[in-house]
């Protein structure tokens, strides 16, 4: 017998073992001594036109690049978040940081410099091409999970180290390559899609992204195609003072399937960072992607001293019919989270799906949602979100769903819980629901509760101590999106779950 | 093995004493009763014993096995083999029973020092209680007592007794709610498991259970105190007559 429940309960164990191995709150805080080449400080045409020269791009590039920027100077920072956010210097950043020694950038994996490696062993991402992410449940599970494997592509400040598997995906067809690289191999692809989903001008943070990106992933599969392995890329921000900006963009041609995971991690800094990224989905005809994501940029530490400024805009576009897209999140890191992953449901019979976890401990805020815009006619959208709060934490859910006038039987469904740890923290829900059309459906519940004073009663009594009891019934909180992340991302997520909220009780 | 001497606790919320001078002793192998009205404390006290939050304990002592058990925690007097089998089992949504039995094992073994168990052995351990006690499969893949019913959250109460292996051990009310086919799985299972090093506290309201579990003592409890202790005659007498003989036994000692 192996249930899924055997596998689930292995990956419990795990967690709460691992979470009492780590005696730091924060176990990704390390910094990596790698000489580093910066571009000046600060922000101007001539940084722009810099970083696509690094980049070895072609001038299409380098003129959109420039009309992002001249649209940017005029946009203003949003301030409608309930988030408060420090003045931000943008003058005062770096906006291109790379290992001195990849200069040329490696042609394989074994030119790359081992202390990159290194780092990214120890964040528990092999680079070198072997069959498993994380090694833990496949040796218990071998007959589920053998022929797992992951690709990854890993972004080391501002560029991509390497990815792997790449010629066993490009056999099957697929294209998993950074998306400097895409620009110069793939343009015609590039041209049609970025920017598509995610306008120039979307908003100030998108818009600030697309003038200085300087990596970030690209993937296509084209029609018919099921992609052969889980996509991923591993985030790393490790100079000082340089903001992240990458951009990914991922493709799915007519009746094709992709699942693309995406972890992020910086070390430990006084000084806060700046991270503002886009994600492109476009879905076409058939086409089903799911991406997952395990954000653990550095929260700060517990008097909310530095951290990661975490600005992102991910949107899915469901073009084609029956087209599917599911947004998964574990968002534990970041000082500042402000982060709303969108489905734009234009196919008829689309369907996008929402499913997230928020934890905000000691000085974190978090602002994050989703939007649902109904489109096409008897589309879905599903919205599962569990906010945690810890410490002094504040934490809202803000989410939209729209169902236009010519979207008829659509059909909406929001559940969105809170969980209160400690009586210092807060969470807030913000729905807007904007119904335009008779023949469809939205639905939201919503609960807000606190860390029930029996249930951790019982969990004790039973010999568990009061941090694995939190962490126990946290992940019970949130075994919903638990269970919507692949597996290797489940274990990880369950065990930040646990470090996340080391230190709200007691 | 436990005593308590001359113990007083209060509500921490409001000021109400609730257990007002008891004192009880209880050897190893001991099956010690405990009967009495609605709301004497009974509950209270199991509460008390096993570390839970809310009380304050005016004066007295319990000593268990040498050490004061009233300074320990809860989850350290549960490694030291302290289990309460609770009147009202707890509902944790989303934690599935298994995940469940195998954290709380294996946490007290560490606590214990002792190694934590493999998957494959704790599932041969639990499967083979939950058939001893007739719990399904499903039953057990399901989130701890969410949606279970009455009587299957007590059998659940006393799956976890067997296989944390505690050495005393309070049923508060576990024959509730139980059908008479259940009731005699469930003394089954505390039969099997009793043993001359292991005691247990049984709260209840109906001399049927004691028919099953046989008791050394069986104690009155009236308005926080022992009012009356005798031997399993006593709980028949209970039986017939109701507690008006023993009411003002309590209230005498005012
Ligand atoms: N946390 C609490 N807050 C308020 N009152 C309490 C609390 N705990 C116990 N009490 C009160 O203390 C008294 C004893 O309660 P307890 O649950 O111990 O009784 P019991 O003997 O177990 O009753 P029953 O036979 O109904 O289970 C009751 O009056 C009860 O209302
Ligand atoms: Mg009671």
């Amino acid at each position: 017998m192996t249930d899924n429940y055997e596998v689930r309960d292995v990956i419990d164990r795990e967690t709460l073992s691992t979470v009492k191995s780590v005696g730091d709150t924060y176990k990704y805080g390390f910094s990596t001594d790698i000489e580093t080449e910066y571009a000046p400080l600060g922000l101007n045409e001539d940084i722009v036109k810099l970083i696509s020269k690094k980049n070895n791009e072609p001038m299409w590039m380098l003129d959109w690049r420039l009309k992002a920027f001249n649209r940017w100077k005029k946009l203003k920072q949003p301030d409608w978040a309930l988030l408060k956010i420090p003045e931000i210097d943008f003058q005062d950043q770096y906006y291109y940081a790379r290992p001195a020694n990849m200069k040329e950038k490696p042609k394989s994996l074994d030119e790359v410099d081992p202390k990159l490696l290194e780092t990214y062993s120890k964040l528990g991402i092999p680079l070198t091409e072997q069959k498993k992410l994380a090694g833990v449940i496949e040796e218990k599970h071998e007959d589920k999970s053998e022929n797992r494997k992951v690709a990854v592509d890993a972004v080391f400040d501002s560029v991509s180290v390497g990815t792997t598997f790449k010629e066993e995906l490009k056999s099957a067809g697929v294209i998993f390559c950074s998306i400097s690289e895409a620009i110069k191999e793939y343009p015609d692809l590039v041209k049609k899609y970025l920017g598509s989903v995610v306008p120039i001008s979307d908003n100030f943070f998108a818009c600030l992204n697309a003038a200085v990106f300087s990596d970030g992933s690209f993937v296509y599969i084209p029609k018919g195609v099921r992609c052969p392995m889980e996509l991923s890329t591993y985030f790393r921000i490790n100079a000082e003072n340089t903001g992240q900006f990458e951009r990914t963009l991922i493709i799915a041609d007519d009746n094709s399937y992709v699942s693309y995971l995406e972890g992020c991690t910086a070390p430990q800094r006084d000084e806060s960072q700046l991270h503002a990224a886009v994600v492109e989905l476009v879905i076409l005809d058939d086409a089903e992607i799911k991406y997952s994501t395990v954000q653990n940029w550095f929260p700060g530490d517990e008097n909310g001293v530095g951290g990661i400024y975490n600005f992102v805009t991910k949107r899915a576009d469901c073009r084609g019919r029956n087209s599917k897209v599911m947004w998964t999140q574990v968002e534990t890191g970041s000082a500042i989270t402000w982060k709303y992953p969108s489905c734009v449901l234009k196919g008829d019979n689309s369907s996008g799906e929402f499913y997230s976890i928020a934890i905000t401990n000691n000085m974190q805020q978090a602002d994050t949602g989703t939007k649902m815009i109904h489109l096409g006619k008897n589309t879905n959208s599903r919205i599962v979100s569990k906010g945690i709060s810890a410490g002094k934490a504040q934490n809202t859910y803000r989410g939209l769903v729209q169902i236009g006038g010519r979207s008829q039987n659509s059909r909406n469904f929001t559940q969105c819980d809170s969980l209160l740890i400690g009586n210092k923290c807060g969470a807030h829900t913000v729905p807007y629901i904007e119904v335009n059309n008779s023949s469809a459906r939205a639905e939201h519940e919503a609960t807000t509760s606190k860390v029930d004073e029996d249930q951790l009663f019982y969990c004790m009594q039973r010999g568990i101590g009061e941090e694995d009891a939190v962490a126990l019934i946290v992940n019970g909180f949130c075994k919903e999106v638990l269970q919507a992340l692949p597996m290797e991302f489940a274990m990880e997520a369950q065990k930040l779950v646990a470090i996340s909220l080391e230190g709200s009780v007691g | 093995m436990l005593n308590i001497d001359d113990l007083k606790v209060s509500l921490e919320e409001e000021e109400k004493q609730i257990i007002k001078g008891l004192s009880l002793s209880i050897k190893p192998g001991e099956v010690h009763a405990i009967m009495g009205p609605n709301g004497s404390g009974k509950s209270t006290l199991s509460s008390v014993l096993a570390g839970k939050d809310g009380y304050i304990v005016d004066s007295g002592t319990v000593n268990f096995e040498g050490s004061d058990l009233l300074e320990a925690e809860v989850e350290e007097r549960a490694a030291l083999g302290i289990f309460m089998a609770f009147q009202y089992p707890i509902e944790i949504p989303g934690v599935g029973n298994m995940n469940f039995l195998r954290t709380a094992l294996n946490s007290q073994r560490k606590t214990r020092g002792q190694e934590e168990l493999n998957a494959a052995d704790f599932l041969k351990l639990v499967r083979g209680i939950a058939k001893d006690l007739e719990i399904s499969d499903e039953m057990m893949k399901r989130p701890i007592n969410v949606g279970a019913s009455g009587g299957e959250k007590k059998r659940n109460e006393i799956l976890q007794m067997c296989l944390l292996e505690p050495r005393f051990v309070i049923l508060d009310e576990t024959d509730s709610g139980l059908d008479v086919d259940a009731m005699k799985l469930v003394s089954k299972g505390v039969n099997n498991f009793s043993s001359s090093s292991r005691s247990f506290l049984v709260i209840t309201h109906y001399q049927r259970l004691l028919n099953y579990i046989v008791p050394d003592f069986v104690h009155i409890m009236v308005d926080g105190r022992i009012v009356k202790t005798g031997d399993k005659t006593l709980a028949l007498h209970v039986e017939e007559t109701g507690y008006k003989d023993f009411l003002q036994l309590g209230k005498g000692k005012h």
